[in-house]
């Protein structure tokens, strides 16, 4: 857990300087950010913060305008499309509501990238398929179709999908989303079990609180497309910025009241 | 400067349209030659392109054929060139109403539904998730889809010939008491192959349209179900506007 304090440590993912604006709304306006291998990182910010656009950028679903983004030593952001492909199967992502394909039943949604990239024989396959749904509690719905899960079993079959080829860094763009309390400290004790267990990077974005310090070795707070406040738990909660006291205590920050 | 304005960004719109049709249809190409080929979804999908079409196609050229034939039938009867009518019948489906009937009525069935369901996967997040895993969308999904549509709107095309000729012959013979061996001595007198094969080139490259078209609008889709609602209209109303368009260019240079 204090992994990442102990310093010295090379970051596994350091973003410099990121910027993105779609049309003329400036979204991330100089991100800089280190994450270190093997620890769970959170992200925190407001809706429209820019969360989402953020993390898309980590696994090169977004171009950014400006910044660079060194994964294991790799500037994705000019490397070149092959190596590209080859790093981004390091990552596992699970999306806002699962993203499972609902045209094939778990098994197969699972085994998907594993058919894809490896040469696995059926066994294997099986395998490796139940091991992934094993740990995320989610034995036996090999043959249900995504349409037949409820939400909180959804985004639990796309963790088992996005661990399926033993990644090194997890990404997952806010899980608890539209999840009644019970299931979110369901989905927040898969993440630390994954984490833990798997010795995974995660990087997690979030507006929940809950999640965020039940699963988080360190915090960062993005406001207005910078990075305004980071640290672990104790740190951060002690932190003296306003909006992340406001954001931490369910308050309207004093420089938004006039527009309320 | 309102119209001005406008105009300008009507333009731009225009030309964004364009660009992500070529992209699409460039990189579909691209990726078209590189492994692994994925051949279950070839089949799966020339299945749903080719097999599924067959009651439409089948239903629109018979009735096609046989209208043809009483239309021409009343019209010739004038001039006393009934003799002729089942040349007219074999020439006009096979060379013209054969693959644009064929190309409209795809684009509609297949051409909407790529756009629904590549639109639903990008709202849904299904298109990132694919890219997420190392895998190319447009090698996984959109290559699969045109291949099936280029190589199977032909299939289609030759049999809707078939069948055309045939409902022609069935007004001819069952309404007019034509002599059924003149109608097909007349069917087969001035039909020669190139009048076939170029309506089947042209079958193809509608088979492509239709597709690229129907898989840039799902591709390009955002703003939720409604999103998916405008992609779909607009894969068909492009589709069919676009293959009545190349009609007339591939026409001109294939005869």
């Amino acid at each position: 857990m204090e992994a990442w304090a102990a310093a010295a440590q090379e970051p596994i993912i350091s973003v410099i300087g990121l910027k993105k604006s779609f049309g003329d709304k400036d979204v991330l306006r100089g991100i800089d950010l280190e994450i270190f291998p093997g620890e769970s990182l959170v992200v925190l910010g407001g809706s429209g913060a820019g969360k989402s656009v953020f993390l898309k950028h980590l696994i090169g679903l977004l171009q950014p305008d400006e910044g660079n983004i060194v994964v294991e030593g790799v500037d994705i952001t000019v490397a070149p499309p092959a190596e590209c492909l080859e790093l981004r199967k390091q990552f596992g992502m699970s999306f806002q509501e699962g993203a499972l394909f609902d045209s094939m039943n778990v098994f197969d949604n699972i085994a998907f990238p594993i058919r894809r990239h490896t040469a696995w024989s059926a066994d294997e396959i099986a395998r490796r398929v139940r091991e992934c749904l094993g740990l995320v509690r989610m034995e036996g719905i090999e043959d249900k179709l995504p349409s037949e899960l409820s939400g909180g079993m959804r985004r639990r079959v796309g963790f088992a999908r996005a661990i399926a080829l033993q990644p090194k860094i997890l990404l997952f763009d806010e899980p608890t989303t539209g999840l009644d309390p019970i299931n979110t400290a369901a989905i927040a004790r898969v993440i630390n079990r994954m984490h833990n267990e798997l010795g995974i990077t995660a990087v997690t974005i979030t507006h929940d609180l809950n999640l965020a310090f039940g699963i988080a070795d360190r915090l960062a707070m993005i406001r207005g497309g910078i990075i305004i406040a980071q640290g672990p738990p104790d740190e951060f909660r002690a932190s003296p910025d306003p909006y992340v006291q406001a954001f931490l205590n369910g308050e309207v920050p004093a420089d938004e009241e006039e527009i309320l | 400067m309102g119209w001005l304005d406008s105009l300008g960004r009507y333009t731009i719109a225009v030309l964004e349209e364009i660009g992500r049709f070529f992209y699409i249809l460039v990189q579909t190409l691209l990726w078209a030659v590189r492994r692994p080929f994925d051949l279950s979804e070839w089949l799966r999908q020339m299945v749903r392109v080719g097999f599924d079409s067959i009651p439409v196609i089948f239903l629109t050229t018979m009735f096609t054929g046989m209208v043809l034939a009483l239309q021409t039938y009343r019209g010739f009867e004038r001039f006393h060139a009934e003799g002729f009518v089942g040349s007219v019948v074999a020439l006009s489906m096979t060379r013209e109403l054969g693959p644009v009937l064929a190309g409209l009525m795809v684009a509609g069935r297949v051409g909407s539904s790529l756009a629904a369901e590549l639109g639903t996967m990008r709202v849904t997040e299904q298109i990132d998730a694919l890219y997420a895993m190392a895998t190319e969308p447009i090698h996984y999904l959109v290559v699969p889809r045109v291949g099936a549509s280029f190589f199977m709107l032909p299939l289609l095309v030759l049999v809707g010939d078939a069948i055309g000729i045939l409902g022609g012959w069935l007004v001819a013979v069952g309404l007019f008491h034509a002599n059924t061996v003149q109608y097909w001595h007349s069917t087969f007198q001035y039909l020669k192959i190139n009048d076939v094969t170029s309506g089947l080139i042209k079958a193809a490259f509608f088979g492509l349209i239709l597709a690229v078209t129907g898989c840039t609008q799902g591709f390009y889709t955002s703003g939720g179900a409604e999103g998916v609602g405008r992609s779909t209209t607009t894969a068909v109303v492009m589709g069919s506007l676009l293959i009545l368009l190349s009609d007339f260019f591939l026409t001109k240079i294939l005869f």
